[in-house]
């Protein structure tokens, strides 16, 4: 078998060697001279998208997908120019970048650590990336962030939550645009304190994991903040489909409002087995009985139907946002996919634009020149309203949507409806934060590679 | 020549041929043409062939001889990874300590669940094997990475960081795993006309270490312990009525399998800094057990052809996106190239799990005998019904 399978490519590489003799004095052409890894040399530069295309977050990732897909159409000048028109930042001319056309590759992260780093790093090897977007989960953003700083490529996260992302696991390679939990926390507590009151007693579900324990951790602190108290916190496994053994105890516990700390799949089962429960329906403490889910997506809103009705949560973005950025977003990716954009999609095409638009304004795809020029970066009109891309941890500020469950959804779309646009300085925190990483957390140099 | 019959011996300099030349072979189309997309010669995924090769012979040596079907051998891969990255941490970068030191944890963690799994047989050590390496994962993935007491680091992954202890580690090394200094990730790359070709550092670790694992397998194969391996497999029951106590044989197989799964883990971490938790999943386990019987289970070579064959789709196929299929098809007229792209659509990109399916569903109808199998049918068919018979004789046939 062997044998029979490499005779073919025996004869190709006995003629490869051939023409070595042949072409001897070019052979050592110094790939080295290259400035940093994967520096475009010809009329073209290659993005990687490393999205979830099987898996729990599959359509997140190809709602995802279908946004960076478009993105590279506005950027090569083609389509409406979505937010193009709409963006502050007027160095991006529809001409590809730094007038070379944007080609793509794409790679499936299986919402793995390790598919996901191998996904990039064929990207980065044989692909030549120069970019690498996307990752549906905070495990994979930070593991595929860690393998950019060691190439030496620049890696803009997609919808990863947790505050590890820009806090301990921060590095000077890695940018993120999407929301972190501590900022789901503080502009969900004054929303909550105004709602439900400020003496009520919470009883936390996570999921045990990162993430879970990151979200916990700073919905904790901002509710007790302003004068609720934790009943308890339990950790539910992952692979948990049925929640009821950790409802049950609920009722009994003297707390009158749940904070679901779920993603995806383990959010839409817990939220029905809440309601199923009857929760909504009972009184505690001479009180109505409430859930909270702190980050909320269009997808799992969906997935979870009508028990999502009046349950309280936040996002990085929804397309009802009446903003000119917004409104050019969602008309380009409304008419070429017929269905408004999800939050992850939002992000990951703010991610591509900012990128693109780092590298016109730097004049080069050198990393560090890119980094530096979207280090401390002031814009508008992406969707988000102003923002800035901080330079000490290279996280996003921006206002933070208060979102609830529809009561009356108009069409499938209309599942949630924002209910407070909480201001960025609600949301703001100090760099060495405790709850992301403290002093010693640092970004490191940027690495060129090469 | 090394104590192997001719057969053998041939077989073994066709393996190490192939491996030392891999970067051409795997890159047969010029850079920059269509069919670029199919080249798998660079450093990372001829790593994870090497790697996977040596996690599909090990399985190969308790599955092959000893017909014990383990559904949980990923967990000893997922171990060697996390003694590695504890290794790189603690230590130093060398790869050297932290693969050594990946194979002896692997070892202890198989003895103990070796002994306990292997007191039944069939399905219920299946049963067995499976049930701990789900548990190890749920360990990695969150019980054991609590803030208090962070072994594994869970969903993240355990990683090295700028403040961890590292003892041995002084400047003028380099910052990721290194041999005595030299990086693994160091590459040389030729440009040879439109072709370009990388040898890398790590990839010829990766490759003399399967060498030296795959040599092994082949003295373990013919030696007298192996042929008592074959005997358990055959008939267990049989050997225990001639009085002889089989499970010593079989503990010692699971173990050596299970060291291989701990080194593949390790070379896993030496390419990668990175553990994660995945890694122990059950999909993982019956990934190796995918590749065993797609390559062919009890033959040498089988499982590195499983292994190469499972890693190609997932990194190769899973990367050819509509954009692709519509640039390969540009020369049809639209409607025929839209339709064209729609029919293959489904199985490539995203859907590259069902063509493997397809694939292993064919390979176990018509080739039981797996790729191995096809490829002495073919063989066959270019000879001469004399060397035929010949071969017949001396043919070593896969375990029953």
């Amino acid at each position: 078998m062997s044998k029979s399978n490499f005779t073919r490519r025996g004869v190709l590489k006995t003629s490869a060697i051939a023409g070595a003799g042949v072409a001897l004095p070019t052979i050592f052409t110094a790939s080295s001279a290259a400035a940093y890894t994967n520096e475009p040399t010809g009329s073209t530069v290659t993005l990687g998208f490393n999205v979830p295309q099987t898996g729990p977050y599959a359509d997140e990732g190809n709602d995802e997908l279908l946004a960076q897909q478009l993105a590279v159409e506005h950027l090569n000048g083609e389509g409406d120019g979505g937010c193009l028109n709409t963006f502050t930042s007027k160095a991006l001319k529809g001409n590809g970048i730094l007038g070379k056309k944007v080609e793509y590759v794409t790679g499936d992260t299986q919402t793995k650590s390790d598919a996901a780093r191998a996904s990039a790093k064929s990207m980065i090897e044989k692909d030549g990336a120069i970019m690498i977007n996307g990752g549906s989960s905070s495990g994979v953003a930070v593991a595929v962030q860690g393998l950019c700083q060691e190439a030496g490529i620049i890696f803009m996260a997609g919808l990863t939550h947790s505050n590890d992302t820009t806090g301990k696991d921060r590095k000077a390679n890695g940018f993120r645009h999407f929301f972190n939990a501590y900022m789901s926390a503080a502009a969900l507590a004054p929303v909550l304190a105004k709602e439900f009151g400020e003496d009520r007693r919470a009883y936390h579900l996570t999921a045990d994991y990162t993430w879970g324990w990151t979200q916990e951790e700073s919905i904790k602190a901002a509710t007790e903040a302003m004068g609720w108290e934790t009943v308890n916190a339990v950790k539910t496994p992952l692979a948990a489909t049925d929640f009821s053994s950790y409802i049950a105890p609920v009722l009994n516990s003297g707390a009158d409002v749940l904070v679901l700390n779920h993603y995806g799949g383990n959010m839409v089962n817990s939220l029905t087995n809440a309601v199923q429960f009857g929760l909504l329906d009972k009184m505690a403490n001479g009180k109505d009985f409430k859930i909270v889910v702190p980050l909320y997506s269009e997808l799992m809103a969906a997935g979870a139907g009508e028990n999502i009705k009046g349950v309280l949560g936040s996002m990085n973005y929804n397309w009802q946002l009446d903003n000119e950025g917004s409104k050019a977003f969602v008309k380009s990716f409304g008419e070429k996919y017929g269905k408004p954009p999800s939050n992850s999609a939002q992000t990951c095409y703010a991610q591509v634009l900012l990128y693109a638009d780092a590298c016109e304004r730097a004049g080069t795809f050198n990393p560090c020149g890119v980094g530096e020029a979207l280090e401390g970066f002031e814009f508008d009109g992406l969707g988000n309203g102003p923002t800035l891309y901080r330079a000490a941890d290279h996280q996003c500020f921006k206002d933070v949507l208060v979102v609830r469950g529809a009561q009356n959804p108009t069409n499938q779309y209309d599942t949630l409806e924002i209910v407070e646009v909480t201001p960025t300085d609600q949301v703001m925190y100090a760099p060495d934060h405790p709850m992301f990483g403290g002093k010693e957390a640092s970004l490191g140099k940027c690495n060129p590679g090469a | 020549m090394f104590g192997l019959n001719k057969k053998d011996g041939l077989l073994f300099l066709v393996v190490i041929a192939i491996t030392l030349l891999a970067p051409f072979l795997l890159n047969p189309f010029p850079e920059g043409s269509g069919m670029a997309q199919f080249n798998a010669g660079y450093p990372d995924l001829l790593q994870r062939f090497a790697i996977y090769g040596i996690f599909a012979i090990g399985f190969n040596i308790l599955f092959g001889l000893t017909g014990y079907l383990s559904f949980g051998h990923a967990a000893f891969l997922g171990v060697g990874s996390y003694a590695a990255v504890w290794m790189f941490k603690l230590f130093t970068y060398n790869v050297v300590p932290a693969i050594a030191f990946a194979v002896i944890i692997a070892a202890i963690f198989s003895v103990l669940i070796g002994y306990i799994s292997l007191r039944r047989s069939g399905i219920y050590f299946a049963i067995l094997t499976l049930a701990f390496a789900q548990m190890s994962f749920a360990l990695a993935y969150s019980v054991l990475s609590n803030p208090k007491f962070n072994l594994t680091n869970g969903e993240t992954g355990l990683q090295v960081y700028s403040n961890d202890l590292q003892m041995f580690h002084r400047t003028g090394l380099p910052d990721m795993p290194h041999i005595f200094g030299l990086s693994v990730r160091a590459s040389y790359e030729l440009e040879l006309g439109g072709w370009s070709f990388t040898f890398n550092v790590g990839y010829y670790l990766c490759a003399l270490i399967m060498l030296i694992a795959f040599y092994f397998a082949i003295r373990l194969f013919r030696s007298p312990f192996g042929m008592m391996l074959r005997a358990i497999k055959s008939n267990n029951t049989r050997m225990t009525y001639t009085g002889l106590n089989a499970k010593p044989y079989a503990l010692a197989a699971f173990v050596i399998s299970g060291m291989y799964a701990g080194l593949a883990g390790g070379l896993l971490a030496a390419m990668d800094p990175l553990a994660g938790a995945e890694r122990m999943f059950w999909t993982a386990s019956g990934e190796v057990v995918l590749m065993t019987i797609l390559g062919g289970a009890g033959t040498l070579i089988g499982p590195v052809l499983g292994a190469g064959l499972i890693k190609y789709m997932e990194n190769i196929v899973s990367k050819i996106n509509d954009n692709v299929l519509h640039q390969w098809f540009a020369f049809l007229p639209d409607g025929m190239e839209d339709a064209v792209v729609a029919l293959i659509h489904p199985f490539v990109g995203k859907g590259w799990h069902l063509t493997l399916g397809m694939i292993f569903v064919l390979v176990v109808i018509f080739l039981p005998g797996g790729l191995v199998e096809g490829g002495q049918r073919i063989a066959r068919l270019f000879r001469g019904k004399k060397a035929r018979e010949a071969e017949k004789s001396s043919q070593s046939n896969p375990a029953e």
